[in-house]
């Protein structure tokens, strides 16, 4: 987790550390909808491996939630980019979230039992409360197009519902 | 002969008694009709959030999201509202009831109902 972390830190802190800079840095519209795509393809990633390795009735309920709301979401967010004829672009911000995503899904995959319950749900916690970060203080802010906006304006209370139901999840399991 | 007949109209009498109680009981019993109050779900909130309703009101959630959502109240009622579909329920009981949605607890709304 600390190294997914450290990288989802960095992946933001090169975006805020160029913020105040030049507004040529922020990141486009397409590199933004490549960006929320990515994070949520990584949840669905890490939905699956819970699927295939946790016996935890809650942890499976959970992660059978989050595969089901990140599938839906990126669905719309693919029909909405065709509509708005962008091509997401790949950005150092996705290369960084799917390389942190890639050591940590690693990492859980040595863990059984409900060493890795744990470790599964403190990692979506931490993951839905880097990506509500950077939604709300660098893409969102960021985005252009008003139905990107909308789109991820919606993305952050489904990803804030998200936190607060791990962190439910989490207070259960203990 | 007569008395037969006396006989039978106070039969016919309690008869008509009977009935009229039937009915005035009948109208205790059933309140004026039973409402439905429609609450929209759109971009994860309530709408609107809270509402007054009485015993026997159906409250239906519409859900305008593609996200599935339930309407969860804490050891009473759970109704899942799949994406873009309508759920209801029959309120059975008087109270005040704080519900939430399972799967996204940020959304929060409030029935008031009374008798």
């Amino acid at each position: 987790m600390a190294i997914r972390m450290t990288a989802v830190l960095a992946a933001s802190c090169l975006f805020l550390a160029g913020l105040p800079a030049k507004a040529a840095e922020k990141p486009t519209d397409p590199q933004i909808a490549h960006i929320a795509y990515t994070a949520g393809v990584i949840d669905i990633e890490a939905a699956k491996q819970a699927l295939r390795k946790s016996k935890n009735k809650e942890i499976k309920a959970f992660a059978k939630d989050m595969e089901r709301d990140h599938e839906a979401v990126n669905k719309q967010a693919l029909a909405l980019v065709k509509k708005l004829k962008v091509t997401p672009e790949d950005n150092p911000t996705s290369k960084a979230l799917t390389k942190a995503a890639k050591a940590e899904r690693a990492k859980l995959s040595k863990l059984h039992g409900a060493a890795f319950d744990k470790a599964y749900i403190a990692n979506e916690i931490a993951y839905h409360k880097q990506v509500n970060g950077a939604l709300k203080d660098v893409l969102i802010p960021s985005a252009h197009n008003p139905q990107l906006k909308d789109l991820l304006e919606t993305g952050i209370k489904i990803f804030q519902g998200h936190e607060e139901h791990a962190e439910h999840v989490q207070s259960e399991l203990e | 002969m007569s008395s037969r007949n006396s006989n039978k109209a106070v039969l016919l009498r309690r008869g008509v008694a009977g009935l009229a109680t039937l009915f005035a009981l009948a109208a205790v019993a059933l309140p004026a009709e039973a409402a439905t109050v429609t609450v929209t779900i759109q971009k994860l909130v309530f709408s609107p959030a809270t509402i007054t309703a009485k015993v026997g009101d159906t409250i239906e959630w519409v859900n305008k999201d593609v996200i599935a959502h339930t309407a969860t109240a804490k050891d009473s009622w759970d109704v899942m509202i799949p994406p873009k579909k309508s759920a209801s329920l029959v309120l059975k009981k008087a109270g005040s009831i704080d519900y939430y949605c399972r799967f996204h607890p940020n959304m929060k709304g409030h029935i008031t109902v009374s008798q």
